[in-house]
């Protein structure tokens, strides 16, 4: 039975987390309609689909606004049961929920820390961040292909930025995250990861990110002292 | 087959107690385990290798860590009493408040709490802007689940019990007659009987968080 109801996307063209949504919703084979929002000149229509917030993305499902990513996909795997995204046993779900969470809080902000900070500062969000990553490492250690086994699924999603996004950050800040003889599977897992025919199609373009995070970390980075 | 669940805690923590009134709510036994978290204990470690925090559940042996993680877990194994409704977008609804707690308004607090001079300032009107949209939330509903707590009440129900210690340690008043909807909602959330049975004692609070209050803001 198909699900009704006209599906938009309210995003970035440079965003992780407006990303994450477009590969879930192309594996799950939705069809939607992606609206570009200029973040920094917020349109009336994002004020009204995410009032608390103001941030994409925003799903709109039949007229209903959905915010925040993590929500976002699940709300997707419940909607749209095709391809399912998360386990279907509670423990498993459970784990894919837990190093969502910490992936986002540990590697996440500690990267973008690293991209915009100097000195003893970055040394330390670097630190952490590698850190974090060695548990990451080691919960890849012996799967198949993917976070989610055989296919790709939400563990996959919410940490497929650090396929694409962070080299472009380790460029920018200078600063190496993933050493490949320290992060084998990690390493082994970002080449299956971009070589899946729904994310190698659905990406932002290098060399426009490139000099978007230099801008961005600079004018973070300024404001960030003093 | 015996069914073993543990809760890993402490006496105070608002994380572990949305837990137990998870818990408490589907019937569900367990036994608790009040951990020092200046002294952790080897089966802690054991069970949350990575966070070395509170609470984790364990459940036959499988130990679960992150309190929403937790929560959710919880409402998928045992399926009397939900807390998350059916529907996927009012399941979405729930989530997202539970977000909006955890990494929004609590913090706000904390800091508004913890902080001095401008800082303070700006936490408490961050604190205030982001009451008003939980404000706006609960208008026309007894419960952010409706006419029954869910998830959003049990994530939001930390401000029931330990605002009024904030308060009554700072001689601050954050949670004030320009909610009247929030404080509603507190008075029915501390009225139910799995809620008002599974309470830290009050005094306890205030002594505990008035000694944090003033490593936070030592006297000059």
């Amino acid at each position: 039975m198909a699900v009704e109801g006209e599906v938009k996307l309210l995003g970035f063209w440079v965003s992780p987390f407006v990303f994450r949504v477009e590969w879930a919703l192309k594996i799950k084979g939705v069809k939607y309609k992606y609206i570009e929002e200029d973040i920094f000149n917020k349109s009336t229509l994002l004020q009204e689909l995410n009032p608390v917030l103001k941030k994409v993305p925003v799903l709109v499902h039949d007229g209903k606004a959905i915010a925040e990513s993590f929500v976002i996909l699940e709300y997707v795997d419940e909607t749209w049961k095709q391809n399912p995204l998360l386990p279907q046993d509670p423990y498993h779900r459970a784990v894919a929920r837990f190093w969502a969470k910490f992936a986002e809080e540990k590697i996440l902000e500690g990267a973008w820390n690293a991209l915009c900070s100097q000195g003893e500062e970055k040394q330390k969000a670097l630190q952490q961040t590698i850190e974090a990553m060695e548990k990451i490492e080691g919960e890849l250690e012996g799967k198949q292909q993917f976070f989610g086994g055989e296919n790709i699924g939400y563990l996959d999603i919410i940490l497929g930025w650090i396929s694409y996004y962070l080299p472009v950050w380790e460029e920018v800040g200078s600063m190496q995250i993933i050493d490949p003889v320290k992060f084998p599977a990690i390493t082994a897992w970002i080449n299956r990861f971009l070589k899946h025919p729904v994310i190698k199609d659905t990406l932002p373009p290098r060399e426009k990110m490139l000099v978007y995070f230099h801008q961005r970390s600079k004018a973070l980075g300024s404001t960030s002292h003093g | 087959m015996a069914e073993e669940v543990k809760l890993f805690k402490t006496w105070s923590t608002p994380f572990g107690l949305r837990v137990v009134w998870a818990l408490k709510l589907k019937g569900i036994q367990y036994d608790a385990i009040d951990e020092d978290l200046s002294n952790k204990s080897a089966l802690l470690l054991q069970y949350n290798p990575v966070y070395k925090k509170v609470p984790v559940l364990v459940h036959n042996g499988k130990p679960i860590s992150e309190s929403l993680v937790i929560l959710e877990y919880i409402d998928e194994t045992w399926k009397q009493n939900p807390i998350l409704p059916e529907d996927p977008l009012e399941k979405a609804r729930e989530r997202f408040w539970a977000k909006f707690n955890d990494e929004k308004l609590l913090p706000s607090i904390w800091d508004a709490f913890t902080k001095e001079g401008k800082e303070r300032e700006e936490a408490i009107a961050t604190s205030l802007e982001n009451l008003k949209f939980v404000e706006e939330e609960l208008k026309g509903k007894i419960f952010f689940g409706g006419e029954k707590i869910g998830l959003a009440d049990l994530v939001f129900g930390w401000l029931a019990n330990l605002i009024c210690v904030f308060e009554e340690v700072t001689g601050f008043k954050i949670i004030d007659e320009r909610f009247p909807v929030l404080l509603a909602w507190m008075q029915e959330f501390l009225e139910l009987p799995i809620i008002k049975d599974n309470l830290p004692p009050h005094d306890k609070l205030v002594i505990k968080y008035q000694a944090l209050y003033e490593k936070y803001h030592p006297a000059k």
